[in-house]
């Protein structure tokens, strides 16, 4: 009896806290996403269910777009992440905690200052540009800066790390002693890799990929300083509704529309491999 | 070791050194760029070395003033999610209670929500209960954002303690409160102070959330994106590197003081286990600190 309270006295305080700013608030935007009204004169509830059909119809591009760029950006971290978490896993040996800080440092620096100089970085006559231009991967008239391949690139170096963390975990799990047992028993090593720790990575892989993708999808820094408006996601329109235009059904709807989204997302997860191992990785 | 064996190293070797340096490349850029000698408003060429900018980092009021908001801004929301999340991360991993799957599940959905999602939604709960947006709603908001993390950070560290140590103050007669100040919170310390840098590092950064619940407030990731079209100021290179140095230091104080403490350990009962590089890992705030 005492054990119980004492846990509810710990816990208490901070899922109230989430209740009351997590919880409730998105359930607050269901509501408000079936209100109609004009920013003069207030929105009142009238489950305007025809916000949400609308919202699709007229924001298919940016949905669409969000869910093409987060998709492209967590396929190139995945490529680029997993040689990595493999190197530092196995191949590092004593600098395995350094260069897991090394991955993690470049994040304590401002998200928005990073972004800006990618601007710089891939800036129309700057130096990575004209390289890029002298061997062909860029027309001579053409920019990199202000395209969608700025935009997924942008993403895709936010959400590295989210990639490489939960690989690492994963690979860090696995027993080395399998491999070699693989191979002893004439596996090439090419078949050991396919056969043992691509299987075993499994999980990593699946988080991660969920890791990047998820928050990729509402991201809009990326596409607002690197991008042009032929490149927003739904997060700049859901921005500029809530900010600018004052549309607050609509924006909560189309808020509320990513939100489900992802739930199912996590939802498809959760009953592939276990909510347990997304939690656990996240740590 | 074959050949075949040498060109897999030798191709993870320079793969890794790449992904590193693609990473660093921006911050690089920035660190750089606080020493330019930059003609007008735009930061974008460069065109000489000087320190001016690094003797006088604070010159434009704007920027000052946004910067100790954001500071601000950190203290207090990391001293709100600090206590919260760690006293729920000793609930989820100590007592066993009715919903405590469900509850795990809760803390984790934040950080599995698009940051765009968390803020819209606080912005419309504050407008329908008709709160001004500004300095107290960014902290609620940050606050509300980082529990989580600090609750996964906290629990990593209590995941990996022996709970025999507070059953045993409790046999020896230390009522919960005795127990958990002077048992488990002593050794959880070094978890308590990597969420806490963790924290106030996501509060700093905070772009998005900020966007939609600060009103007229600034806050320097407000002021940086509201400069972008001005061009800006090398200050906040400045700004940016110190803050990132500052990360560094607290780092670095948090795994010596870990070390110190375990070497004390050793010292007091010889057959403790040494510190290993393991302690670094743990002691730096590796959960994805990235974009939030």
């Amino acid at each position: 009896m005492r054990q119980r309270s004492a846990a509810w006295l710990f816990a208490g305080p901070g899922l109230l806290w989430l209740l009351i700013f997590f919880a409730i608030p998105l359930v607050n935007q269901a509501s408000v996403s079936l209100m109609s009204g004009d920013p003069e004169a207030g929105y009142t509830l009238t489950w305007a269910f025809s916000t949400y059909t609308d919202a699709i119809s007229a924001y298919k591009p940016q949905f669409l777009r969000s869910f093409g760029y987060a998709g492209a950006a967590t396929l190139i971290d995945l490529i680029i992440a997993f040689p990595l978490a493999y190197f530092i896993v196995f191949k590092a040996g004593r600098w395995r905690a350094f260069m897991l800080l090394l991955v993690v440092l470049p994040f304590f620096t401002s998200q928005v200052l990073r972004t800006v100089s990618w601007q710089l970085i891939l800036s129309d006559s700057g130096f990575v540009v004209d390289r890029l231009k002298d061997i062909g991967l860029v027309a001579s008239d053409g920019r990199v800066l202000a395209t969608r391949t700025a935009v997924i690139a942008g993403i895709a170096y936010n959400f590295l790390p989210f990639m490489v963390l939960p690989l690492y975990v994963s690979l860090d799990k696995l027993d080395p002693r399998l491999v070699e047992a693989a191979t002893d028993l004439y596996c090439s090593r090419v078949a050991a890799f396919r056969k043992v720790t691509l299987p075993l990575a499994i999980p990593g892989i699946f988080a991660g990929s969920l890791l990047c993708f998820i928050p990729a999808c509402g991201d809009f820094i990326n596409a607002a300083l690197l991008g042009t408006s032929r490149q927003y996601m739904i997060g700049n329109v859901v921005q500029s509704k809530y900010l600018n235009v004052l549309d607050y059904p609509s924006a909560a709807a189309l808020s509320f529309i990513l939100m489900t989204l992802i739930l199912v997302g996590i939802a498809i997860y959760g009953r592939l491999l276990g909510t347990k191992n997304l939690t656990e990785v996240a740590a | 070791m074959t050949g075949a064996d040498r060109v897999r190293r030798w191709f993870l070797g320079v793969w890794s050194a790449f992904a590193l340096a693609f990473l660093f490349l921006p911050v690089f850029i920035i660190i750089l760029f606080s020493f330019n000698d930059n003609q007008g408003r735009f930061n974008f060429t460069w065109q000489g070395f000087t320190l001016a900018h690094w003797k006088d980092p604070f010159q434009n009021p704007d920027l000052a003033r946004a910067l100790s908001t954001s500071l601000e801004v950190a203290l207090i929301a990391t001293g709100i999610s600090v206590l919260l999340g760690t006293l729920l991360a000793i609930a989820l991993v100590r007592y066993r209670f009715r919903g405590r799957g469900a509850a795990d599940f809760f803390v984790f959905l934040p950080m599995a929500t698009p940051e765009v999602v968390l803020g819209a939604s606080l912005l419309a709960l504050f407008l329908v209960l008709n709160v001004n947006t500004g300095f107290k709603t960014i902290v609620i908001a940050h606050a509300a954002f980082c529990v989580s993390y600090v609750v996964v950070t906290v629990k990593a560290r209590l995941e990996g303690m022996d709970p025999h140590i507070e059953e045993a103050a409790r046999d020896l007669g230390a009522g919960t409160w005795a127990t958990f100040f002077r048992v488990t919170l002593p050794m959880i310390a070094p978890g308590v102070v990597a969420a806490a840098v963790l924290a106030a590092a996501l509060s700093i950064d905070d772009y998005v959330v900020t966007s939609f619940n600060a009103g007229q407030t600034q806050t320097f990731p407000l002021f940086i994106f509201g400069a972008t079209r001005q061009g800006v100021p090398p200050e906040v290179n400045v700004l940016a590197t110190m803050l990132l140095l500052t990360v560094l230091i607290l780092m670095g104080v948090n795994v010596l003081a870990q070390k110190v403490a375990a070497r004390r350990a050793s010292a007091r009962e010889e057959d403790a286990a040494p510190p290993d590089v393991g302690d670094v890992a743990e002691a730096t705030p590796v959960v994805g600190a990235a974009g939030r």
